[in-house]
């Protein structure tokens, strides 16, 4: 190798390392972190309850009603998160204007609210097509069993199939709760204070270009590998104790 | 109950059944079941036994005819079909009891939610009825902890509990293991001797002989013979019939 090369490889190698912003940086990271959850989690709860509402929609057979949900689900699986962000974010909340305030001191209501309304409506779609999975993969003599006895088609649902169902539905809603702690991170973007914009903002204002990127990315793992490890082990424990 | 009522309480007119246009599983079925009357349907596998069981309580939907139930054309889409479903039970071969709930919840949970029986009073009447079937000590156990055999009778008991005046029976023992037909068998008979009014699909021909008040053979969708169990085994008519009872007798 050349000296040139070595040298601008020693420096990447530097760089890599240089973690001297922590001292200073490490309270935006340790906020990102928490606001990261905060958004992930908040958006895949309140995704819930319209999430079940379209799964049930999906499978009614009503084609209107059935259209609707699914033209939903299609739109919003088939944009990116980013661009539905933002036009949400930019658009529609440049209409509806939400006053700046702050809670936790770091998050602003008026930046947060469209932030996780926006992966609350994607998320949405995703959990919507889980929910009406899980259902589906109820044996459907329960349903039969059900409506034998003269129980209503909600009745049905609600006693019979949705309880039964839950059990394929968590691991999988575990799952895009993991999809939504990276997937949040385009939040940062559009300047929410998150992880990945704590990482932006080390690197802005210390010109260290990888270290703060490579701690983001070590905290995600940190936070997901073992998030989803835990789900498989839960799944796998479920599978066991499956029975009919 | 006595069986001098001279009107059917399940009229089956004209019955067609088609899932596709290419798959007819019944073509223009009639008959009349009486109350207090054991009717044993036969026939080869795909002969559409279940798709007419299962058309007299609507689980499958005609695509032509008239179902009367008790003077009522319920497969008219006005009709409110969960009122008739409550006096219909239906036990299927594959028991179909709630995994998730205990013995006893699978046995309230219609008449409390479907009647609004006060579920002391279910639990008094699902009481009763386990003892009959001998399983009075199994009402906390789960699904999963049952026999198959005990799985059915409970199966029988959940329909039970709705105090039907039908009940539907679709392969009950096909699922077993051998050993377990006989005491399933054995609470269909008891059921039978208190007259309840039963059309049973099964391949179980010693049941259809002994219990049955007619016997129906099922082919191609279409009902071929339908005859008292004596005239049915000894002098079968159709061709059918005879290479069929041929190969099960
Ligand atoms: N849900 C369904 N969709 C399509 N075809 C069906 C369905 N159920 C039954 N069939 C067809 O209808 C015919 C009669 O079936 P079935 O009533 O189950 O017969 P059996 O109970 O006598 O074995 C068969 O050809 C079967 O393949
Ligand atoms: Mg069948």
């Amino acid at each position: 190798m050349t000296p040139v090369a070595l040298s601008t490889f020693g420096t990447l190698i530097k760089s890599m390392f240089n973690f001297s912003f922590l001292p200073e940086y490490l309270p935006l990271f340790v906020r990102g972190v928490a606001y990261t959850l905060l958004l992930a989690f908040g958006g895949v709860l309140i995704a819930i309850i319209p999430a079940l509402a379209m799964a049930l929609m999906r499978l009614s057979k009503n084609k209107v009603i059935n259209f609707i949900a699914g033209a939903y689900i299609a739109v919003f699986r088939s944009t990116p998160l980013y661009v539905q962000l933002s036009i949400i974010y930019l658009g529609v909340f440049s209409i509806i204007r939400i006053p700046t305030f702050y809670v936790f001191g770091f998050v602003n209501v008026a930046m947060f609210i469209p932030g996780i309304v926006t992966l609350a409506l994607n998320s949405a779609a995703y959990v919507a097509e889980i929910i009406r999975g899980g259902i589906l993969a109820v044996d459907q003599g329960q349903g039969e069993a059900a409506r034998s006895l003269g129980m209503t088609q909600s009745q049905s649902m609600r006693y019979v199939v949705l309880p039964q169902a839950i059990k394929n539905i968590l691991p999988s809603l575990a799952n895009e709760l993991i999809t939504m702690i990276k997937e949040s991170s385009l939040c940062g973007a559009i300047g929410m204070y998150e992880l990945m914009w704590a990482a932006k903002a080390t690197g802005n204002s210390t010109y260290l270009t990888m270290s703060p990127y490579l701690l983001a990315a070590a905290v995600y793992f940190c936070i997901n590998f073992p998030a989803g490890k835990l789900i498989e082990l839960l799944e796998r424990r479920m599978r066991r104790g499956d029975h009919r | 109950m006595a069986i001098t009522d001279n009107n059917p309480i399940i009229s089956v007119k004209k019955l067609t059944k088609r899932f596709s246009p290419k798959i007819t599983a019944l073509s223009d079925c009639n008959i009349d079941i009486y109350k207090g009357e054991v009717v044993v349907i036969v026939g080869p596998s795909g002969s559409g036994k279940s798709t007419l069981l299962r058309s007299l309580n609507l689980l499958e939907t005609p695509t032509e005819g008239e179902i009367i139930f008790d003077g009522v054309n319920i497969a008219d889409k006005k009709v409110d079909i969960n009122l008739h479903r409550q006096r219909m039970g239906m036990v299927f071969q594959h028991f179909n009891l709630f995994p998730h709930m205990t013995v006893m919840e699978n046995l309230t949970l219609a008449p409390t939610k479907v009647k609004g029986i006060p579920l002391e009073e279910a639990k008094e009447t699902a009481r009763k009825l386990l003892q009959k079937v001998g399983l009075a000590d199994r009402e906390d156990a789960y699904p999963i902890q049952l026999s198959g055999g005990q799985k059915q009778r409970i199966a029988i008991v959940r329909a039970l509990c709705m105090q039907p005046d039908v009940m539907l029976f679709d392969e009950p023992t096909s699922a077993l293991d051998p050993e377990m037909v006989g005491e399933v068998l054995q609470v269909m008979r008891d059921l039978a001797a208190e007259n309840m009014t039963m059309v049973v699909v099964t391949h179980e021909m010693g049941f259809a002989r002994e219990v049955g008040e007619r016997v129906v053979f099922m082919d191609g969708g279409k009902i071929l013979e339908d005859k008292p169990p004596q005239e049915f085994f000894t002098n079968p008519e159709h061709p059918r019939l005879q290479l069929f009872l041929s190969k099960v007798l």
